[in-house]
């Protein structure tokens, strides 16, 4: 028996085919966004004499956007829901704090059997691809086109969401502040979390970061991410140095350079709460982004099964009529 | 009738993934937010991955491929096999449009989180906001389908020459 697709048929299937077909191009289009404009700094340990200029250099020029508590603070529900109270405590240096988003760690280690003191100033990594802006989900954290993500004050409900898919830990939560209180503040928010911007205003209005201008030691380089990484690779060929920051989480734009392998810093360096590591960081956005692709082609999938199912039920429909007719 | 009674089957099938991919993407798409941790309800035993942000962006986005594949082959598949039986209702069309918006809104999110994409800032909090109240406005439409029995499709009267309602 001769089984025949009748043309009205086929031409249905071709044209439900044919509209998926450019939905491919978009998830490829996807892929080519340009990362490569975006700033980065490069730190060159080897010169940090951990004097604590750029520590007060921040402090001093993002002192107003520093928070400003209003207290008492709302009775929080449940009780669980941590209180973060820092602004009693706004001299901290030693670590981040919402009043402090820049501090200097310190490391001791051994290089070519010496013991030596190595100083390395600690921030926020700027990702290239920050699960703290994209995670997000009110889109208080955001990230501008020069590669700066910062946190917006004003839009910001203190769940410290950025923080815990934040590799490094780095926002910082200072309750008592914000949007939420002006919803439900004990039923939900917590505050407003900070971090450093990199002084995107100062950028904006064609300066240098504070704690880059007042460098003595001029420990930091900023500049096109690509140029960046081209100056932090001549420098640790030059000084048997090795990188940390360029493949980190995908990529970030701060990369240092140190004389000392990471895995030994990071071993001298103290870690914990307000201290992040210098642990090796895997791309915590791969997986969903590769899914994200995925995603793009899906309708590909539901077209391609509904004319199968079409062709299948036509198929049946001819067997039954023929089987009929005999 | 071996095949319409395969028809019937396949689309009790349909609903019943529907259901489950629904419910899958309402509760992955809640736990973007941080609330499943302060309210204890990660503390349930088997409920603890609902505070794990990364599980739930995971689980979300997975859910969210499987239903845009469902729902362009349920659409395809209605054009293709089903407009001449059936026809979409008023309340079909509504819930269309609210899935419509959720589907746009969800991949404009997608391609944002990708590296190197960039929206207004104003224009994020407003595809965000969209994103989870049509969700809302979805579940709680559903909802009222469900009690008052409403459907999304109902089946055309085929009026032929020979019927008495075609002569009168």
């Amino acid at each position: 028996m001769k089984k025949k697709i009748s043309r009205r048929l086929f031409l249905k299937a071709g044209a439900a085919t044919a509209c998926t077909l450019a939905v491919p191009n978009i998830a490829s289009a996807v892929s080519k966004a340009d990362i490569h404009n975006q700033l980065a700094t490069l730190i060159d340990i080897s010169k940090c004499i951990g004097c604590g200029a750029c520590v007060e250099a921040c402090s001093e020029v993002n002192s107003s956007k520093y928070p400003a508590p209003r207290k008492p603070f709302p009775k929080m529900y449940p009780k669980r829901v941590p209180v973060m109270d820092w602004s009693d405590k706004q001299d901290v240096t030693d670590r981040l704090t919402p009043y402090n988003w820049l501090f200097i760690q310190s490391a001791t280690v051994e290089k070519n059997g010496e013991e030596i003191e190595l100083t390395i100033p600690r921030r926020c990594m700027h990702c290239v691809n920050p699960p703290c802006v994209k995670l997000c989900p009110w889109g208080a954290a955001r990230q501008l086109e020069n590669g700066i993500s910062r946190i917006d004050p004003d839009i910001c409900l203190g769940g410290s969401k950025c923080k815990s898919v934040c590799p490094w830990k780095i926002p910082e939560r200072q309750t008592g502040v914000g949007l939420y209180l002006d919803f439900l503040p004990s039923l939900g928010g917590n505050g407003v979390m900070y971090k450093c911007d990199r002084c995107y205003d100062r950028i904006a209005d064609g300066k240098l970061p504070a704690c880059i201008e007042v460098c003595p030691e001029n420990v930091q380089t900023i500049g096109p991410r690509d140029e960046i990484i081209k100056q932090a690779h001549t420098l640790a060929k030059e000084t048997n140095g090795y990188i940390y920051g360029e493949k980190e989480n995908g990529g970030t734009n701060t990369i240092y350079v140190s004389p000392v392998p990471f895995e030994e810093l990071n071993k001298a360096i103290e870690k914990g709460k307000g201290k992040p590591h210098l642990n090796p960081v895997k791309n915590v956005m791969a997986n969903a982004n590769n899914l994200g692709t995925a995603m793009l082609i899906a309708p590909v999938a539901g077209v391609v099964a509904a004319v199968g199912k079409m062709y299948s039920m036509a198929k049946t429909e001819k067997e039954d009529a023929s089987d009929e007719t005999e | 009738m071996k095949q319409n009674k395969f028809h019937i089957g396949q689309k009790s099938l349909v609903k019943y993934i529907y259901r489950i991919i629904i419910f899958m993407l309402a509760l992955s798409g809640f736990a973007q937010m941080p609330v499943f941790k302060r309210y204890y309800i990660a503390d349930i035993p088997g409920l603890g991955w609902l505070a794990k942000f990364y599980i739930t962006h995971y689980i979300h986005y997975l859910f969210g491929l499987i239903f845009l594949a469902f729902t362009v082959y349920i659409i395809t598949d209605f054009f293709l096999t089903s407009r001449k039986k059936y026809k979409i209702t008023a309340s079909g069309y509504i819930r269309a449009a609210i899935i419509a918006g959720i589907i746009t809104s969800g991949t404009i999110l997608v391609v944002k989180n990708f590296p190197g994409y960039h929206y207004s800032p104003a224009f994020i909090v407003a595809m965000d906001l969209i994103h989870l109240g049509l969700g809302c406005v979805f579940l709680a439409t559903g909802l009222t389908c469900m009690i008052l029995k409403l459907r999304i499709i109902s089946r055309l009267i085929v009026v032929n020459s020979c019927s008495p309602l075609a002569r009168s």
